[in-house]
């Protein structure tokens, strides 16, 4: 008999395992450093021990002798970036990505300024430690605290509004308070790496952790001024990346230039140290927000203020005051958004971007509210329930997070909650429950699949969309199982190369979405071809091996583009999701234990319930860790990391994670795409980190706004 | 890396021949050594390895329980003599590390390791533990993990190890080996305060190996008690951590330990504190009273403050776990 699954808790061993999941655990799936290019070297990058200043002098004798050493590769003898240089027709930017080896200049601590390369990578290590710098050392800048008042905004003035300003203020009851999160860094367990060959001087081969193998293979081609079809990008199996590899990063550059130098392949793999120097991070943001609320608990009035930190080249903005724009029917809210420009790198997206920074203020907020009015805090939000987009008054396609939160509470036994904090204790340990929730835009870009039904059977997928881990590849044989009509087991699905037809960057919980859409219209195509063949278009599931054979066909291939058409105009796209988590908080210790974890997704139709399942619960981890463990340190005299490895820097470790639940609303979303599903990789954390910290109070009455909650801060 | 020649001296005799001499170290699990030697903090000339010694018992004695310098961290705290007779150590092993690092790691080495303070293995930062002379990043600076007793402007690293807390509490010896024959220190005395000269972490002679420690018989084995506060649930150093033992009987402390970890630049006995609980009742509130006594001398500086307060907290849950009030 056939297991029936329940999609609203799939339980691990429930669905298809992940078709790449037995590659992946036997070693046999290949990142980017794992493969062997002849005459192979060896790069690894030294960062400035300064943090503002330029570099007056480098001592690259000592490398250079060293045994192996092949080059050492400054912005004293770089071959120069045709990309980095200006355009004189253009005014120059002020503003822009970081020009590696392109001048002296030094504008913050860790920022590569020489490329080793040797025969070995053991070689170039010592290589590297050997290049020595003398500086012109300038004040620097890296606290975001004590450098506030330089705020400013990056588009126009930074404010918005919508009603009335600080209408807040005049209601009965309110709270104003600020938040803080701290910098994280995404540290995917695959270090970066890149191989980069070149094939003629205008023709190159990059094995590359990417989230889009197009996009860096435009970015590249423009650098580099070589056609876009003369550069070749790999990227078959990322090992996580959580955004990190959303954008071309100066090391990737470094790598391609070393490998023009020693006129050799080059392989450059990030240290650990490097992660936190090289491919962007989770800001470091400070946020005041204030909510004023009527006595029956209708929210009137949201003020959200955030300053972000940023690098001193580049502006990276996020969405960390959308939040309060959107996630609740409130007639007047608004929002000043400001970057602060540090002695830092840049940052980027990391999972549940800016949204999972604003929901920890907002979501936070509102729990305080919610005592102050005595309100169950789930009844709060339902009073505030947005039956339409708040903002643009369009409908949505589809919203059924009025069912989440009922799910989340069942499962979480919400009705053991105390509304008093401090009010359940247990062998010494408090216990208490909270909720937080995330909201995210569901989208759907163009994407391309082709699809080639072979002799034997077989179905074969091609599509250059990278996968980094969410399980793409599975949900795709899922879609194109379902609408051929086939078992899975005969579809393969080919991805991660820039010559394969054209699909989005894997970001922003798109994926399955638009290249999913691609797969379905592509095997929709593809049958109509066989229907049309046997000229019967009734045979809902033709015999394709047997269409084929009769026709002595050797096979039969579609390539289509599906762009999804005037919905997104109608109606107003998103995912939701509530988190629900019960917490023992140690009273004499302030220790904090994750209890029990039930976090439910409203993301349309489960394409893939084994994987969905497994990227919930590693959401709620990234969660967890951002809330109560998760923090790059810098000490400020210096400029400089202090915590840059993984004994210092806190992910979550197997002790610290309980059972997490996943549930699914599973409703499918009637117009986003064919399948109805909605994106679930960014909303798997947005308001993870709230609902931890709401249930800390709940359990001990600390309410602590400054993430990570570590014990020293439960306990003060 | 620096290069290094690698010896693997047949004998004990012949590793006290070769490690004398300056530029030599010794390595056995490596854990924390090679971490040292890739951040450029060691850099050892030659290495000498010992991991074939015969120094991996875990015996009786007449007076107490001897384990081998190089038995591992994984196979101590899993023994069945130490789960009998010294159950503390097994906890404060298990607290440690992770259980990879624990299979590699000795109980020599761990006494050997280093402090995990940022600004050491930085070596771009001050540190006079690394660089005498050069300055302390930590004493103004990011000191969340540091010391709050026995500190000095020079340095207020800690020692990083859990199992070393469980043996100054327990009283346990060291055994070391020379040119001149067998020495033994007291636990407690092994490990030193950074005073003037940070740089130097024990009492251990260029020259010296060791070579096992000993734990005396005790009446603590039902009442110990290892309690870690730490930042994640495993693989995390402590920000402050308790070995309590207590010998009781009728309710009435009869004898007891207390050591503390991630407080010092050694495991830090509270000799007073104990004294404080002898004949008294194992109650809540003697044993909070003892936790402040413990204090006496504590210092913040700045990021660390919190343990002023963690401190006695901690102390006084272990000691109620120890005794069974938990």
């Amino acid at each position: 008999m056939e297991k029936v699954i329940n999609l609203n808790m799939p339980s691990s061993s429930d669905g298809m395992s992940r078709i790449d999941g037995r590659l992946k655990v036997t070693g046999a799936a290949k990142y980017s450093a794992e493969y062997t290019v002849e005459g192979l070297t060896y790069g690894v990058l030294v960062g400035s021990t300064i943090t503002n200043g330029t570099i007056t002098s480098m001592d690259t004798k000592a490398a250079e002798h060293a045994p192996g050493v092949l080059a050492v590769v400054t912005h004293l003898n770089a071959p120069k970036v045709p990309g980095f240089q200006p355009d004189p027709s253009k005014p120059a930017p002020k503003k822009g990505p970081l020009k590696i080896f392109d001048d002296n200049k030094i504008v913050y601590n860790g920022q590569p300024i020489a490329l080793v390369i040797a025969d070995t990578y053991e070689r170039a290590l010592y290589g590297a430690s050997l290049v020595k710098a003398q500086y012109n050392k300038e004040p620097h800048q890296t606290s975001l605290q004590e450098s506030i008042g330089k705020g400013y905004p990056p588009h126009g003035d930074g404010l918005y509004k919508r009603g009335t300003e600080d209408a807040w203020k005049l209601a009965p009851f309110k709270v104003e308070q600020e938040y803080i999160v701290s910098t994280n860094t995404h540290n995917p367990m695959e270090l970066h790496a890149i191989i980069a060959r070149w094939d003629a001087d205008d023709k190159l081969t990059v094995w590359d952790k990417t989230q889009g193998v197009k996009a860096t293979q435009n970015d590249v081609a423009r650098l580099f001024k070589i056609p876009v079809h003369n550069v070749q990008v790999n990227s078959k199996f990322v090992g996580g990346a959580f955004g990190s590899a959303l954008r071309t990063w100066p090391h990737e550059v470094a790598a391609i230039v070393g490998a023009k130098v020693v006129k050799r392949p080059v392989k450059l793999v990030l240290s650990r140290a490097d992660m936190f120097t090289s491919v962007g991070y989770r800001p470091y943001t400070w946020q005041k927000i204030a909510i004023g609320a009527t006595a029956d608990g209708k929210l009137t009035g949201i003020t959200h203020e955030a300053y972000g930190q940023t690098s001193a080249y580049e502006n990276f903005t996020e969405g960390t005051v959308r939040v309060s724009l959107n996630t609740y029917a409130c007639p007047n809210v608004n929002t000043k958004y400001n970057l602060v420009s540090l002695n830092v790198g840049t940052p980027t997206w990391m999972r549940g971007p800016g949204e999972a920074t604003g929901a920890f203020a907002l979501e936070s907020a509102l729990d305080e509210l919610s005592y102050d009015l005595k309100l169950d805090p789930i009844e709060l939000r339902l009073r505030n329930y947005a039956e339409v987009d708040p903002e643009s008054g369009k409908p949505y396609s589809s919203k059924f997070l009025n069912e989440a939160y009922q799910m989340g509470a069942d499962h979480i036994g919400w009705k053991e909650r105390k509304q008093e904090p401090g009010a359940v204790k247990k062998d010494g340990w408090f216990v208490g429950y909270g909720m937080g929730g995330g909201m995210f835009g569901a989208y759907r870009d163009g994407a391309t699949v082709k699809a080639t039904m072979m002799t034997d059977g077989r179905l074969i997928l091609q599509t250059a969309v990278s996968d980094i881990g969410p399980g793409t590849g599975t949900a795709m044989v899922l879609i194109a199982a379902e609408k051929m009509g086939i078992p899975a087991d005969k579809i393969t699905f080919e991805n991660g190369e820039s010559d394969l037809p054209d699909a989005p960057m894997q970001g922003g919980s798109g994926t399955t979405s638009s290249v999913g859409s691609a797969v379905h219209d592509a095997c929709a195509e593809l049958k109509q071809k066989f229907q049309k063949l046997i000229g019967n278009g009734d045979t809902d599931n033709p015999d394709y091996v047997q269409v084929l054979k009769q026709h002595n066909l050797p096979l039969l291939e579609v390539t289509t583009k599906s762009n999804g058409g005037d919905e997104r105009k109608n109606y107003s796209m998103n995912s939701w999701s509530v988190h629900f988590v019960r917490v023992l908080v140690n009273a004499a210790t302030g220790v904090v234990k994750i209890d029990k974890v039930a976090s439910v997704a409203d993301s349309g139709h489960i394409v893939s319930p084994k994987t969905a399942r497994s990227q919930v619960v590693g959401g709620a981890i990234g969660g967890i860790g951002m809330a109560l463990m998760e923090e790059s340190i810098i000490d400020h005299r210096y400029g400089r990391y202090i915590n840059n490895n993984f004994a210092d820097y806190h992910v979550p470790v197997n002790a610290d994670i309980p059972q997490i639940d996943a549930l699914f609303v599973n409703k499918p979303d009637p117009y986003i795409n064919p399948m109805g599903a909605k994106g679930m990789a960014e909303i798997a954390l947005i308001g993870m980190a709230a609902a931890v910290a709401n249930a800390v109070y709940n359990a001990s009455g600390k309410r602590v706004r400054e993430l990570p909650i570590t014990p020293d801060k439960v306990m003060a | 890396m620096k290069q290094f020649q690698y010896l693997r001296p047949a004998t004990q005799q012949a590793v006290l021949d070769v490690i004398n001499k300056p530029g030599t170290k010794i390595i056995a699990g490596g854990t924390n050594l090679v971490d040292l030697m890739k951040r450029g903090v060691a850099t050892p000339d030659k290495l000498v390895d010992i991991n074939h010694l015969p120094l991996k018992n875990i015996t009786i004695t007449k007076t107490g329980l001897h384990i081998g310098a190089l038995a591992l961290n994984s196979v101590v705290s899993e023994n069945d003599l130490v789960a009998k007779k010294q159950p503390l150590l097994a906890m404060a092993l298990k607290a440690g590390a992770s259980p990879q690092l624990r299979n590699m790691a000795t109980v020599g080495g761990n006494m050997m390791q280093r402090t995990r303070c940022g600004y050491f293995y930085d070596t771009t930062m001050p540190c006079n533990k690394r660089v005498p002379g050069s300055g302390c990043g930590a004493y103004e600076g990011v000191n969340r993990m540091h010391a709050i007793f026995g500190g000095s402007e020079q340095c207020i690293a800690v020692h990083p190890s859990d199992m070393c807390v469980s043996l100054a509490a327990l009283d346990a010896e060291v055994i070391i080996a020379g040119k001149k024959g067998e020495r033994r220190l007291p636990f407690t005395e092994f490990h030193r305060l950074p005073g003037d000269h940070p740089e130097m972490d024990n009492q251990l002679t260029a020259g010296e190996l060791i070579i096992g420690v000993e734990i005396p018989d005790n009446n603590f084995s039902k009442n110990s008690y290892y309690l870690k506060v730490r930042d994640r649930q495993s693989y995390a150093f402590a920000l402050v951590s308790v070995a309590a033992a207590l010998d009781i009987e009728n309710g009435i402390i009869q004898h007891a330990r207390l050591a503390m970890g991630g407080v010092a630049h050694k495991p830090w006995r509270l000799f007073d504190a104990e004294r404080s609980l002898i004949g008294k009742p194992a109650s809540e509130d003697n044993f909070k009273q003892a936790a402040q006594l413990a204090m006496q001398g504590a210092k913040g500086y700045g990021y660390n403050s919190f343990k002023l307060k963690l401190g006695p907290a901690t102390i006084a849950e272990a000691l109620k776990h120890a005794a069974g009030l938990v």
